[in-house]
């Protein structure tokens, strides 16, 4: 690890004024973070430690939530809000990583984890451009088993590791972001990155910018809603894919519908094609598998996961299904 | 019958209970003609008695320490730099900043290493136990992709870290062979293990297949794997007045020792190595170059030195198994009798090291077959060197057999199980010798009934929800062995009317459970209660050698004690003298019973340890034997035997396998301790379950670098994946071992990923003949 | 501030690169928390901090001054051992004993968290009261690898300490 030095903020204000200075990186729960340090991935010369600002979760005039970006994994699973109006979310959270790391993990910093990606990880050995911008990647030739199949780029064939952001993107979620220039709130699906020549820039935020909170709006969708995450063991393992979705019916037909793929992309890949697909239509089988071969019909596999799109298309539909049958009972 | 008869009855079996009760000396022999280890005939005492593990407290409270967690005064603290090409040389080294960087003590490079000999490669001598051939850090040469080329020691491993990150180097490539097919076609060798070519032939196989009405002919592959002990390698080391002390991870402790004091030209009590703990090693707790490095840092620094090798750094240094890709082929006639079997193939090496995977030595006795056609060829590639993992060669090798198998038996229409009891040999088929002890058929059929196999459901037939359900079966197989060169030392110190036994050897811990079971062992053949015994273990300074490798540490510890309580026994009797009860008895005559010597004869003639020492005037007696040669082998095929049942579901939408139940019904020997006995059985039945669904060390064919160094990129399962697993044993002795018993640490892991495999076509008529079994595979 | 280590305060380093596992483990030599992967992939440096689950690994000391931790010698000692470590040893939980530490702190903070009424991702209805079956103590304790393949003795050590409390 890189010597640093080690600050802790006392609020925002004191966060972003300390943040400003280059070479500053921001520390949440640091289960991702601390990791790429001791990798020499990330080197920051500073650490502001703002693990402790926001740790809340407010019910907002709209009838949404408002979840403190220093809110845990876990806290924001258990609240029982999030439980009965976002199931998806808090199946999403509980499908990722250790229960002690959900222990650890903040929102914001979950938002900002970096790709699983070995090539990423071997600072020594291997050529990564969103490690070094322009150095090359030896992913698109090697293994890349996990890596994206839409979206991606020359330069890059990364995903973007996170669950809890599959759901999120689901939901429609907004990210409040306070940083030099003042604050703004920025749509979910727009907040992450696909990576065309910038790689290096996982998201769309500024230096010294710093994500203060997530709001979920109302929607009684979210209510009827279930993620389902795929992975080479039954538990503690990165997504092959993963699906999040919500679904409602009327009258015998799809009302309206959110999905959102995870581990297809260099970002938590927001299924539009998909729902338009699905939108208004009787919910069937062969309906549901048709929308999933429209989102994937431009997909690119490489040498190892060309598996992806067949098995997103199988797990959305049975995702949909699943919904399906739920709502209309 | 009247109560006079009952109570005669009665008494005769007291009589009876009290003779068999008494321990004669062991016979020191294993040749034909000789008796079996009287503690066989033994069977109300310790043994087969569970007993918690002695180490148990210590281990859940976190006071038994690892080689890590010793401490010097002084200590500096190492960070290695491994090599980034596969083949080449290191022609400049930029080290300006990692030395001056805070708390750097020392940066050591080939430059300014201090000359040492290669560690002699296993295999070469008895103690031989060096990974490879490569000189440490004392050229410029780089053999493999991942090799330590440089080592810094700094006040903290925060700061040996950060410097070692800051060296540069700059190489010039040489070609490399880091691709398998381009291995290939540089030609293959004969694959030779201990020597010994890996190559048998009996009649004609190839002509047999080609006449046989039934036959299989398949290929199966297994990628490379890695242990993954969850302690990493580490070592604390330090020279004192002359001698260098080791606290190490070691599967081998005096093997070790003696081959660093021959790397560093010193005498072979100038080495002292202790590891009595071993936080999991599985084959690969031995001498790898960190050891010697770190020796030699500390030599060139003057300080003391810990190197606990980071998790990417034991994929660097430290090899795993090696890919293999298999042929077996196997011709039937129509009653499911075999005529043929093949089982060929091509294993991966090094230039460096002499390790092809072993995987036809299951093969060789497995079956009864007249025409058989075994080899093993082995190409080189320049990667780290692989080296033993739990079940070499069987491990794999099984699974391309059973997968075989299973085949076979689906084209014959024969339930897979009975025909393989329909093969069973009554010798071994390809060295002609008799079997020792084999009843592999009883666990065939305790395991079928334990399983419910007769409930198989048709190929494909059985869904529950989303999830195919089906269910497999496999024969594991593991030899018996015994190395030479094993010594026990025994010593009886006396405590008031009683005495306290000690009993020493040179094995290892792992956590197999061999301490608690040489004290089990030790107690039964000294007559004394087991908590009068202590054990020491994890010691160079013990005599002997014992490695806990290839199963066999606990019969190699038997031996040795019932050499050493033979010695025992005579020494005793002589310090007894003329005005013992025991006066005029020899050796042989005498057995050990209830803390002390009595007559075979007559059980009443007897006198106990503590008063024999107490009339000698001594407060102990001490003496160290070596086991007998291991001649056992010269006369029968030794071998453990499993049958392996289980049942998956595979998830229709995913493919995601999920193994749901699991039972091993072993033929081992008789058990010593049944409850470290399940744990070892079932810890290798779990590592077979990792290599069956998950598990592969991803080795890049363009740079030949392992790219997922790391727990989280290396699949091992968790405890979501393993089901309830059933473990049944014959419990059946071995006439021709110590104790009875057979090694158990490797048997468990042979036969599993071929029995799941064979359970995922039974549940979806899909056979995977490429490991591991990951989902995409079944989509 | 310090660091309250099993009850007793002590400093946090001056170096903030120090991860509280090597706190524990090189300066204030409490070894019992084990480091098997540095890299929040294996479980085996759980300990609690302010009674939860947490990987000392991927936590800096610095950032947990003013926290309360228990690590396993905190837990019990031989002679007097927790009732879990008990059944550790009684169901033959471990074989080499290297992730045995994390297994049993990351179990007393996963019993807690199930007493709460924290869902996990086996559990049918998210809304319902916590039952700890097989299959929700396997999920719940997959963050702890075991290599030497002692996951029956855990899981039985632990679902049996269960229902002792309960």
């Amino acid at each position: 690890m890189t010597p640093f030095d080690y600050a802790r903020a006392g609020d925002v204000a004191d966060a972003l004024r300390m943040g400003a200075i280059e070479g500053t990186a921001f520390l949440g729960g640091g289960t991702n973070l601390v990791d790429l340090m001791r990798e020499t991935v990330a080197r920051p010369a500073r650490l502001i430690d703002v693990s402790g600002l926001s740790d809340r979760i407010e019910e907002t005039p709209d009838g949404g939530l408002r979840i403190g970006a220093g809110v845990r994994n876990t806290a924001l699973a258990e609240h029982a809000a999030v439980r009965s109006r976002y199931p998806v979310l808090a199946r999403a959270i509980l499908a990722g990583a250790s229960a002690q790391i959900r222990n650890m993990a903040t929102v914001g910093g979950n938002l900002l984890q970096r790709t699983r990606c070995t090539y990423f990880y071997d600072t020594d050995g291997s050529r990564c451009n969103k490690r070094v911008v322009g150095s090359g990647c030896d992913a698109r030739g090697g293994f890349n088993r996990i890596h994206a199949v839409l979206g991606a780029s020359d330069a890059c064939v990364a995903t973007h590791p996170s669950d809890m952001c599959v759901a999120l993107a689901a939901l429609d979620a907004v990210v409040q972001v306070e940083g030099p220039a003042g604050a703004r709130a920025i749509a979910f699906d727009a907040f992450h990155r696909l990576p065309g020549d910038r790689p290096d820039l996982d998201t769309i935020l500024a230096p010294g910018e710093l994500i203060v909170a997530v709001e979920l709006p109302a929607n009684p969708l979210a209510a009827h809603s279930t993620y389902r995450k795929v992975r080479d063991r039954a538990s503690y393992a990165f997504a092959l894919i993963s699906v999040a979705a919500a679904l409602s019916i009327e009258e015998g037909r799809i009302a309206d519908v959110r999905i959102a793929f995870g581990g297809v992309a260099h970002k938590p890949w927001r299924a539009v094609k998909a729902e338009a697909a699905l939108k208004g239509q009787v919910p069937d089988d062969a309906l549901f598998r048709a929308a999933a071969a429209a989102e994937f019909a431009d997909a690119q596999p490489l040498r190892d996961n060309g598996f992806k799109p067949l098995l997103a298309q199988r797990t959305l539909a049975a995702v949909l299904g699943e919904l399906t049958t739920g709502a209309a009972a | 019958m009247s109560i006079i008869d009952s109570a005669k009855q009665t008494a005769q079996g007291l009589v009876m209970g009290a003779l068999q009760k008494l321990v004669p000396l062991a016979p020191d022999s294993w040749i034909p003609g000789g008796v079996p280890d009287p503690l066989i005939a033994r069977k109300h005492g310790l043994i087969g008695t569970p007993v918690s593990r002695l180490d148990g407290p210590l281990k859940v409270s976190g006071g038994a320490a690892f080689s890590a967690e010793y401490r010097f005064e002084n200590m500096a603290y190492a960070a290695l730099a491994y090599a980034t090409i596969a083949r080449g040389r290191v022609t400049a080294i930029d080290s300006a900043a990692a030395e001056a960087a805070p708390g750097v003590v020392l940066v050591m490079t080939h430059r300014n290493a201090p000359r040492m000999k290669t560690p002699a490669m296993f295999g070469t001598s008895g103690s031989a136990v060096g990974p490879d051939t490569v000189p440490i850090l004392q050229d410029d040469k780089v053999h493999w992709n991942g090799q330590p080329i440089a080592c810094v020691l700094a006040e903290t491993q925060e700061q040996a870290d950060h410097a070692a990150s800051l060296l540069r180097f700059t190489y010039a490539e040489l070609p490399a062979v880091t691709a398998l097919a381009a291995a290939k076609a540089k030609g293959v060798e004969q694959g030779l293990f201990m020597g010994q070519p890996l190559r048998n032939e009996i009649g004609d196989a190839e002509a047999a297949l080609a006449a046989a009405p039934h036959k299989v002919d398949r290929r199966y592959t297994t990628p490379r794997h890695n242990h993954n002990p969850i302690e990493p390698h580490a070592a604390t080391l330090a020279w004192i007045d002359g001698v260098l002390v080791i606290h190490d991870a070691s599967q081998m402790v005096a093997q070790q020792a003696q081959t660093m004091a021959e790397v560093f030209g010193l005498k072979a009590d100038k080495v002292r190595l202790t590891s009595p703990y071993v936080g999991g090693g599985f084959g690969s707790k031995g001498l790898w170059e960190h050891q010697v490095i770190a020796a030699a840092a500390a030599k060139l620094a003057g300080r003391p030195v810990r190197i606990a090798l980071s998790r990417e750094g034991v994929y660097r240094v430290v090899g795993g198994r090696t890919l293999t890709e298999q042929r077996v082929a196997i011709g039937a006639a129509a009653d499911g009798r075999f005529t043929a079997l093949i089982h060929t193939g091509l294993s991966v090496m090094t230039p460096h090291n002499a390790m092809p995977e072993p995987f036809i030595l299951g093969t060789r006795s497995a079956y009864a077959v007249p025409n058989i056609a075994l080899n093993v060829d082995v190409a080189r590639m320049q990667t780290l060197a692989n080296t033993f993992m739990r079940a070499p060669g069987e491990a794999v090798g099984t699974f391309a057999l059973e997968s075989a198998i299973d085949e076979l038996a689906g084209e014959l229409n024969i339930d897979p199980v009975e025909l393989r009891i329909r093969n069973e040999p009554d010798k071994d088929p390809t060295s002609g010798l008799p079997f020792s002890s084999r009843h592999i058929v009883t666990a065939w059929r305790q395991g079928a009934e334990r399983f419910g196999w007769r409930d198989r459901p048709e190929t494909a037939t059985r869904r529950e929800g989303e999830w195919r359900i089906g269910m497999g079966c496999a024969t594991g197989t593991y030899p018996y062995y015994r190395m030479p060169g094993a010594k026990a030392r025994l010593t009886l110190t006396r405590d008031g009317d009683a005495v306290r036994a000690s009993v020493e050897v040179a094995a290892a811990e792992m956590g197999m459970g061999t301490g608690t079971t040489t004290a089990i062992v030790a107690a039964e053949r000294l007559g004394l209660p087991l908590d009068r015994v202590e054990v020491g273990y994890g010691d160079s300074a013990i005599p002997g050698a014992i490695m806990a490798g290839g199963s066999q540490q606990t019969a190699a510890i038997g031996a040795a004690v019932i050499a050493a309580h033979n010695a025992l026994t005579a020494k005793l009797l002589k310090l007894a003298g003329n005005d013992s009860p025991l006066a005029g008895l020899s050796a042989k005559e005498v057995g050990s019973d209830s803390g002390g010597l009595a007559s075979l004869d007559d059980p009443a003639q007897r006198e106990s340890y503590a008063s024999i020492l107490k009339r000698a005037g001594r407060d102990s007696i001490e003496v160290t034997e070596a086991g007998s040669p291991p001649l056992e082998f010269m006369h029968w095929s030794m071998h453990s035997h499993s049958a392996l049942f289980c049942e998956v579901g595979v998830n229709d939408v995913t493919g995601e396998v999920r193994v749901r139940r699991f039972l091993g019904s072993f033929d081992c020997g008789r058990i010593l301790n049944p409850r470290t006995a399940a744990s070892q059985f079932r810890g290798g039945i779990v590592m077979g379950l990792g290599m069956a669904l998950m598990e592969e060390t991803q080795f890049d064919e363009r740079s030949g670098r392992i790219m997922n160094p790391s727990l989280a990129e290396y699949h091992v399962p968790v405890h979501l994946d393993v089901p309830e697993i059933d473990v049944i044993w014959t419990d059946i002795p071995d006439p021709h071992t110590p104790m009875g018993a057979h090694g158990i640490g490797e048997i468990g892991i042979t036969g599993v990923a071929a029995a799941v495999a064979n359970a995922v076509h039974n549940a979806t008529g899909r056979r995977i003949r490429d490991l591991p079994i990951t989902l995409d595979k079944l989509l | 501030m310090s660091l309250i280590i099993n009850g007793v305060a002590v400093a946090p380093p001056a170096d903030p690169r120090v991860s509280l596992l090597d706190h524990l483990r090189e300066t204030l030599h409490l070894t019992g928390t084990k480091k098997g992967c540095n890299q929040g992939a294996c479980g085996a440096c759980t300990v609690l901090a302010d009674g939860e689950r947490i990987l000392s690994c991927l936590a800096l000391a610095v950032q947990y001054d003013g926290r309360s931790i228990t690590t396993i010698e905190g837990v019990g000692q031989a002679g007097a051992l927790h009732p879990l470590q008990q059944a550790f040893i009684d169901h033959d939980g471990f074989q080499c004993g290297y992730c045995t530490p994390g297994q049993i702190c990351s179990a007393l903070g996963m019993m807690m968290e199930a007493k709460r009424g924290l869902p996990s991702n086996v559990t049918s209805d998210l809304t319902a009261a916590v039952t700890l079956d097989r299959a929700e103590v396997q999920e719940r304790m997959s963050g702890n690898l075991c290599r030497c393949g002692a996951h029956n003795g855990i899981i039985d050590a632990i679902r049996l300490s269960v229902e002792a409390a309960a």
